[in-house]
C-alpha cells in the first residue's frame, strides 16, 4: 500500500514537470518552417538546413515539400488562415501578387542593416526581386531552356547533334530546324516527313513535342524561345502595364508552331500533350526533340535511351531563352522574422549555394556554385553546356515578364493557346481578343 | 438533520415529476436525439452559408480590409462569358453523368437480385470497390488510361479495330470522359442502394404477374419500377446534387481545359480565389447562384417524383 502510494506520487510530480520542462525548450527553440516545391532538391537543400541548424544551434529549420500544383494552393491558404510557412520559394510568375495582397517582407532594411552583398549573384538576378525600391526574397538559382533530344532517333535518322549548333529558325518557313524535325517524323510506313509519300495522318515518332498544355502567357518552355528570336517581347518592360500578344511577329510564330501538328504532322497533337504532358511522351520515346528547362536536367536523363541537349536554333534576331531566377522570400506572417531572415540569409549565401552546386540539380544564383553544379555533371559524362553557353551569350536571354495579374493572364491566355492548337481558331484572331482581355485588366 | 431532510424531498420530488413530464414528451425527446447533429449542421453549415452570402457582398481577399459593393459581384458575375459558359459544361456534366448512371445501375441491380445469395454478394463487394477508392487515386488512375497517346484505353481500342481517341485532350470528348470516369466509380454504389430497394418489394407481387401471365419485361415496368420510387428518389437527389458539385476529378484530370471545355462551376469558383488572388466576393456570390439552382432542382425533382408517396398500397 505505501509504495503504491509511493508510485503515485512520484508518477504525478513527474506529470507536472515534464510539460514545464517542454515550454522551457520551447522558448530557447525557435522552429522556421520551409517550403519548397522540387523533391528532386529536396536532399541539396536538407543538407543546407542542416549546417545551418549547426551553427545556429538556437534555431530549428523544417523543411515541407509540395509538387507544384499543390504548393500555390497551400502558399496562399496559409496566407489566409495564418499558417503559411515562416519562409518559402517563390517565383516571379506568383511574387507581383503576394505583394499586391501584402504578405511578403521587405527584406531591403535587413539587407542594409547585415550589409548583405547583393552583387555576388549572376547579373540582374537579384533585381528582379525589387519593386519601388522593396526588396522581396534573395536569389538561389536560375535556369535558360535548350532542346533536349533522344539520341538513339538522331542516330537512326542519320543526322549528327552538331547540326544543332548552327541550326537556323523563322516564322515563315521554320528554317533549318523544321527540316530536321521532318526528317525525325515518320510514320507508320517508315517515310519521314520530307519524303512525298509522308502520311500525315498516321505518324508513329514525332520530330517535336513540346508542352503547350502550360504554355499560357509565358510559353517558358514552349513558344517563348521562338516567339523572343522574332525580336518580340511580352510588354513594356518589367513591371509594365501593356502586353503585346497581337504583335504580327507573335501570332505568326504562334501559328507556326500550332500548323506543327495541325498541318504538318510534325509535332505531337495538343490532346497527347495535354493529358500527362510532353515530358512523358518523350520519355515513352514518341517524340525526338523537345525544348526544356534547366531544372529538368536529371529528370530527362532518367530516360531508359540516351539523352543529349543541344543549343536553341537560331532566329531571325538570334538565339533567345528566357532566363528565370527563384528567390527564398519571407511570409510577413512569420512570428520569427529575424530567425526567418537568418535562413534566407544562409539559403542566399555561398556556403548553401555551393551544398546545391554541388547536388548537380539546378545552377545556383552565385556563379562559383554553378561552375561546382558543372562539374558534377562533366565527372558524370553529361555535356549540359546547350543551358550555360545560353545564358553566357551576349543578348543570350531575356527575364522573365514580371507585372501584376499573373494569375487572371494564365487564364486568358491558356484558354486562347489552347484554342489555337486544337485548330478552332486562327492564331491572330484569338490572340488579338486574348490581348484585350488582358490588357483591360491594367485599366 | 430531520429539517432539512423534509425540506430536500419535495425538491427531489419536483425534478422526478419534470423528468417525467418532459419522457412523455416525444417531441423534445425527438429534439434532443436530432441536437447533436443539428449543433454540427449550425456551426459547419448554416453558419457558413449565411456568412457567405454576406460576403457576397462585399469586395474582400481575406488579407485586407473588406469593401461593402452591394450587388456588384453578382453583376460581374452576370457579365462573365465565362460564369455562363461553366453553367453549361456542369449542365452538359450532369446530363451526361446522371441518366447514364442510373439506367447502368438499375440494370445492374436488377442482374445482381437474379444471382445466387453468394455470387451476389461477392459482386456487391466487387462494384463497391470503385467507390471506396478515394476520388483524386480515381482520376489520377484515369488520367493514366485515357492518356491518348501512352494509355491503355487506346491500347484496348486498338485491339478492337476502333481508332485512336483523344479523350480528355479534346473539348469534345472531355466532358464525356469525366464524366465517364464519375459513372464508373459511382455506379457500383448507386446499384447497391437500387438493389436494397428492390428487396423491399414483395415476392408474391411478381409471382401473381407472373401468374397472369406477365413476362420479365412487363414485370420490370408494371412492379419493379413504380414500387422503387422511393429509392429511385433518394438516388437521384442527391446524385443530382453530387454531380452539379463535380470538382475533384476536373481539378486533377484537366484543370478546366482544354479551352474550358471542363470548366465547371466549382472550379469556376476555385479559380475566383485561387488563380484570381481570392476574390471572395466573386466566388461567393457565384456559390449563391449554385446554391439558388440546387433548391430549385431539388425541389422540382421532389415534385415531379411525388417523393412522399408509396404506390405499394396500391397494389396490396
Amino acid at each position: 500500500m505505501k509504495s503504491l502510494r509511493a508510485v503515485i506520487f512520484i508518477a504525478l510530480i513527474l506529470a507536472m514537470t515534464v510539460p514545464l520542462t517542454g515550454l522551457a525548450q520551447a522558448q530557447d527553440d525557435v522552429t522556421i518552417r520551409y517550403m519548397l516545391w522540387d523533391n528532386n532538391q529536396l536532399p541539396a537543400y536538407t543538407e543546407c538546413a542542416n549546417q545551418f541548424m549547426e551553427s545556429n544551434p538556437g534555431i530549428t529549420v523544417e523543411i515541407e515539400q509540395l509538387g507544384w500544383g499543390d504548393y500555390w494552393t497551400a502558399v496562399q491558404t496559409g496566407f489566409v488562415t495564418g499558417d503559411a510557412p515562416d519562409v518559402f520559394t517563390n517565383h516571379l510568375a506568383k511574387y507581383p501578387e503576394f505583394v499586391a495582397l501584402e504578405q511578403l517582407v521587405d527584406v531591403q532594411p535587413l539587407v542594409e542593416r547585415d550589409s548583405v552583398p547583393t552583387d555576388i549573384y549572376y547579373p540582374g538576378l537579384a533585381e528582379l526581386w525589387v519593386k519601388d525600391g522593396a526588396r522581396y526574397g534573395l536569389p538561389k538559382d536560375w535556369d535558360t531552356v535548350a532542346v533536349i533530344y533522344n539520341a538513339d532517333m538522331l542516330e537512326a535518322a542519320g543526322i549528327d547533334p552538331a547540326v544543332m549548333d548552327e541550326w537556323t529558325w523563322n516564322p515563315e518557313d521554320g528554317g533549318t530546324f523544321e527540316q530536321v524535325v521532318a526528317q525525325l517524323t515518320l510514320d507508320a510506313n517508315g517515310n519521314n516527313g520530307l519524303s512525298p509519300d509522308f502520311d500525315k495522318d498516321n505518324v508513329v515518332q514525332y520530330g517535336f513535342t513540346n508542352d503547350w498544355a502550360t504554355a499560357a502567357g509565358y510559353g517558358q518552355t514552349s513558344f517563348s524561345v521562338f516567339t523572343a528570336s522574332t525580336g518580340w517581347t511580352y510588354n513594356n518592360g518589367l513591371w509594365g502595364n501593356e502586353y503585346y500578344y497581337d504583335d504580327p511577329r507573335f501570332t505568326q510564330s504562334i501559328q507556326w508552331i500550332a500548323d506543327l501538328w495541325l498541318e504538318k504532322g510534325y509535332a505531337a497533337p495538343f490532346a497527347d500533350v495535354s493529358g500527362l504532358g510532353s515530358f512523358a511522351l518523350f520519355q515513352s520515346g514518341k517524340a525526338a526533340l523537345t525544348t526544356d528547362g534547366s531544372w529538368m536536367i536529371g529528370s530527362y536523363l532518367g530516360s531508359e535511351f540516351p539523352v543529349g541537349f543541344g543549343r536553341l536554333p537560331i532566329g531571325p534576331e538570334g538565339r533567345k531563352s528566357m532566363f528565370n531566377g527563384l528567390a527564398d522570400s519571407i511570409w510577413v506572417g512569420s512570428k520569427h522574422q529575424e530567425e526567418a531572415w537568418q535562413w534566407v540569409k544562409y539559403l542566399g549565401s555561398a556556403e548553401c549555394q555551393n551544398i546545391v552546386g554541388q547536388a548537380g540539380v539546378v545552377f545556383p544564383a552565385i556563379p562559383e556554385a554553378t561552375d561546382l553544379s558543372l562539374n558534377v555533371r562533366a565527372d558524370a559524362g553529361v555535356d549540359v553546356s546547350a543551358f550555360t553557353l545560353q545564358a553566357a551569350e551576349e543578348g543570350g536571354t531575356f527575364l522573365f515578364p514580371i507585372t501584376d495579374y499573373g494569375g487572371e493572364i494564365t487564364v486568358i491566355m491558356q484558354e486562347a493557346m489552347d484554342r489555337i492548337a486544337l485548330g478552332e481558331v486562327d492564331a491572330e484572331t484569338a490572340l488579338t481578343e486574348a490581348n484585350e482581355e488582358v490588357n483591360a485588366l491594367f485599366e | 438533520m430531520a429539517a432539512s431532510q423534509i425540506h430536500i424531498k419535495p425538491k427531489r420530488f419536483i425534478l422526478f415529476e419534470l423528468l417525467n413530464r418532459l419522457g412523455n414528451n416525444e417531441a423534445l425527446i425527438g429534439y434532443l436525439f436530432i441536437l447533436p447533429s443539428l449543433i454540427g449542421f449550425a456551426i459547419f453549415f448554416a453558419y457558413p452559408a449565411v456568412r457567405a452570402v454576406y460576403i457576397s457582398f462585399l469586395d474582400w481577399n481575406l488579407l485586407t480590409d473588406a469593401k461593402y459593393v452591394g450587388l456588384e459581384n453578382y453583376q460581374t458575375l452576370f457579365d462573365d462569358k465565362r460564369f455562363w459558359d461553366s453553367l453549361q459544361v456542369t449542365v452538359l456534366y450532369v446530363l451526361w453523368n446522371i441518366p447514364l448512371q442510373t439506367v447502368l445501375a438499375i440494370f445492374m441491380a436488377v442482374m445482381l437480385e437474379r444471382f445466387s445469395t453468394i455470387t451476389s454478394s461477392i459482386m456487391r463487394g466487387i462494384m463497391i470497390l470503385p467507390w471506396l477508392m478515394p476520388n483524386v487515386v480515381v482520376a489520377l488512375l484515369w488520367l493514366w488510361i485515357l492518356d491518348p497517346s501512352i494509355g491503355l484505353m487506346n491500347e484496348f481500342l486498338k485491339a478492337m479495330g476502333i481508332g485512336r481517341q483523344p479523350f480528355m485532350g479534346s473539348p469534345d470528348q472531355a466532358i464525356q470522359s469525366i464524366a465517364g470516369i464519375n459513372i464508373w466509380r459511382h455506379v457500383g454504389y448507386t446499384s447497391i442502394l437500387v438493389f436494397a430497394g428492390l428487396k423491399t418489394i414483395p415476392k408474391s407481387l411478381y409471382e401473381a404477374a407472373a401468374m397472369d401471365g406477365a413476362d420479365d419485361l412487363m414485370q420490370f415496368r408494371k412492379i419493379t419500377l413504380p414500387l422503387l420510387r422511393p429509392v429511385l428518389v433518394f438516388v437521384l437527389v442527391t446524385s443530382v446534387i453530387g454531380s452539379f458539385q463535380v470538382f475533384d476529378t476536373v481539378a486533377v484530370t484537366t484543370g478546366g481545359g482544354p479551352a474550358g471545355s471542363t470548366r465547371v462551376i466549382i472550379y469556376y469558383i476555385y479559380q475566383q480565389v485561387f488563380e484570381r488572388r481570392i476574390k471572395m466576393g466573386m466566388a461567393t456570390a457565384a456559390s449563391v447562384v449554385l446554391f439558388s439552382i440546387l433548391i430549385t432542382v431539388t425541389i422540382v425533382q421532389m415534385r415531379l417524383l411525388r417523393s412522399g408517396e408509396s404506390d405499394l398500397a396500391d397494389y396490396q
